[in-house]
């Protein structure tokens, strides 16, 4: 944060980008992007495969030219001041990654070599990182032999070598299972504790609500909207209550009530036969409480209501009217967060 | 835990862009460590090094050493006094190739994009491929050395054998720029062996390495004459067993010059520009 404070240029703004383009060929990768992230605050930026996330976090940290606007980091300019910009960054991502054939302690020494830190200050910083990240057991394993989830903690603590000021995080925890997933939050939720300043990409709603505070929404090299990430919720429409009955005949029967009573959110209540469920759309915590108020007066058992965040699709099909790019991101809905549990 | 504040006290005032050379050393050196371990973690990258100078001495010696040793005017021994220092020539080449793939690899895996998103000059990563493969050479050329006495070799002059191996080590590193270079642009690590096989082939087999050209057709003659390892191969046998030295050396030594400077250039502009 130092360097931050201590560049007269960089103010409260760690990462300041404006109006930057980047074509290959007829694709327009990033097509006049503006985005600020404030020192101390994790920025999520939000969108599907190919709308530009990663070509973003390339240009930023100086692996990529811009082919017009401006883009500064802690005050350094990517184009032209490169050199100190990567002195304070870290990169963890989909594509830089860990040396596989080296062990896990390897990797973290020769990047502190890397960054010049003495022999002795470099094995003292790996095995601190090893120690944090719970990699102790693992040091001397080849990083090839790690599960999923120990790879990116390593990924993680090979990007905190260098006690950067503003971290990247492109994609940290696509291909991961739930619990492994929530292990890197976790880790993630520390580090920006410590007052690192992150940029998330991310493909997923509920990764962005977990760790970030504000949030850019890109499509095909654009940005369709950034905020504060409690507005674009409200912006996008509240929550989902996925109701399960016992018997799966009252499902049209208590669709109907619950449209009728009119209690749910925007949109009217679908439902889902093959998981033998009903979508509620809600808005609030009252409408949370209605529902399930209306169900038990009905008298129907349930085994489970459960409330999910919108999925990235819905995201974008309530900020812009259309879904997301490649088919391949139509994720289900992401978040199952446990009200009630018959 | 103290461990990843964010704090962070410049090393570098903010207008001081250049590595000094310590940091430069300090870098070549932490990923010349880095490919150490990968063949300490995977040692059947060293069996090429290590079989090579045995297989091909053999197959050379005792197929080929009988009839070539009678066109020389003497026998099998004739042809391995020949032959031996022609063999340093070869794997100075062939040994080379290792270079370029290892780097497509790392590019395909991202470690590439790890480095070049740290402070570090980028000819780092170059010199210390460089490194590790001259390293290897240098066991190659130890076996090499064994198994020729084995067969007969007879060295006359060991200032000359030192003299060959440093030689044969400058022009490596030269060759070793254009499969960087290699490594850098094409795709994958099987492109570049197949087209370091192209390369390879023509330049080893149209060469002195393994047989006088005097026998050979004008125009492969011709070849012959300007091929860098013809002129290397030349040299080390003047150098180790006697002969005619001043030409050969001279004529490898501008050859390694001219390829550094065009190719090192080169690599690391590709290096330095690539997405």
């Amino acid at each position: 944060m130092t360097r931050i404070d201590d560049n007269p240029a960089g103010g409260r703004s760690a990462v300041t980008v404006r109006g930057l383009v980047k074509h290959y060929g007829e694709t327009k990768a990033l097509d006049g992007v503006d985005l600020d992230v404030r020192v101390g605050t994790v920025m999520g930026v939000l969108g599907p495969n190919g709308a530009g996330k990663t070509t973003l976090v390339r240009i930023l940290s100086t692996l990529l030219a811009p082919d017009a606007g401006q883009a500064t980091v802690a005050g350094y300019d990517v184009v032209r001041q490169p050199r100190q910009l990567r002195r304070v960054i870290g990169l963890t991502g989909q594509y830089a990654s860990v040396d596989e054939k080296l062990p896990g302690w390897e990797n973290l020494y020769m990047i502190g070599r890397l960054l010049d830190l003495s022999r002795k200050d470099a094995r003292t910083r790996a095995d601190e990182l090893l120690e944090r990240f719970s990699l102790t057991e693992a040091a001397k394993r080849p990083a090839s032999t790690y599960s999923g989830g120990m790879r990116r903690r390593l990924d993680l603590a090979a990007s905190m070598i260098g006690r950067p000021a503003v971290l990247y995080l492109d994609e940290p925890t696509t291909g991961l299972d739930p619990r492994t997933r929530n292990e890197v939050w976790d880790e993630v939720k520390a580090m920006v504790g410590e007052g690192v300043t992150v940029l998330l990409t991310t493909q997923y709603m509920e990764e962005a609500e977990q760790l970030a505070s504000e949030l850019t929404v890109v499509d095909r090299g654009k940005v369709i909207a950034n905020g504060a990430i409690e507005e674009l919720k409200a912006k996008v429409g509240g929550r989902t209550l996925r109701v399960r009955p016992v018997d799966a005949l009252q499902l049209q029967p208590l669709a109907q009530m619950l449209d009728e009573l009119g209690i749910t959110g925007l949109a009217t209540t679908t439902v889902d036969t093959e998981s033998g469920t009903l979508l509620v759309p809600i808005l609030s915590d009252e409408q949370l409480t209605a529902v399930v108020g209306a169900v038990t007066a009905r008298g129907i058992t349930i085994s489970s209501i459960t409330t999910e965040l919108p999925s990235l699709d819905e995201v974008f099909l309530s900020l812009t009217g259309h879904r997301a790019g490649a088919p391949q991101d139509t994720t289900p809905s992401e978040s199952r967060e446990e009200v009630v549990a018959v | 835990m103290s461990a990843a504040t964010a704090t962070v006290t410049p090393t570098t005032g903010a207008d001081d862009v250049r590595i000094p050379l310590r940091g430069h050393l300090r870098h070549t050196g932490a990923l010349i460590r880095r490919n150490l371990l990968w063949i300490r973690q995977d040692p059947e990258s060293m069996f090429d090094a290590l079989l090579m100078p045995v297989v091909f001495t053999l197959l050379f010696v005792y197929v080929f050493g009988g009839s070539i040793g009678q066109a020389l005017g003497g026998g099998q021994g004739k042809y391995v006094q020949y032959v031996i220092p022609g063999m340093i020539a070869m794997m100075s080449m062939t040994l080379s190739q290792g270079v370029g793939t290892g780097f497509s690899q790392d590019f395909s895996s991202g470690v590439m994009d790890r480095f070049r998103s740290l402070p570090i000059g980028r000819g780092s990563v170059l010199f210390a491929k460089i490194a590790v493969e001259l390293l290897r050479m240098l066991f190659a050329t130890a076996i090499l050395m064994v198994v020729a006495v084995l067969v007969g070799f007879h060295i006359s002059s060991w200032p000359g054998l030192f003299a060959t191996v440093g030689l044969a080590a400058l022009f490596a590193s030269s060759i070793m720029w254009v499969f960087l270079t290699l490594g850098v642009v094409l795709k994958s690590a099987q492109s570049v062996q197949a087209m370091g096989f192209l390369v390879l082939f023509p330049l080893q087999f149209g060469s002195s390495i393994f047989a006088p050209p005097k026998s050979m057709p004008n125009w492969l003659q011709h070849f012959t004459d300007y091929n860098p390892l013809s002129t290397l191969a030349d040299a080390a046998r003047g150098l180790m067993t006697g002969g005619p030295v001043a030409h050969p050396v001279w004529v490898t030594l501008g050859w390694s010059v001219a390829i550094t400077a065009v190719m090192a250039p080169v690599a690391i502009h590709k290096f330095r520009t690539k997405s």
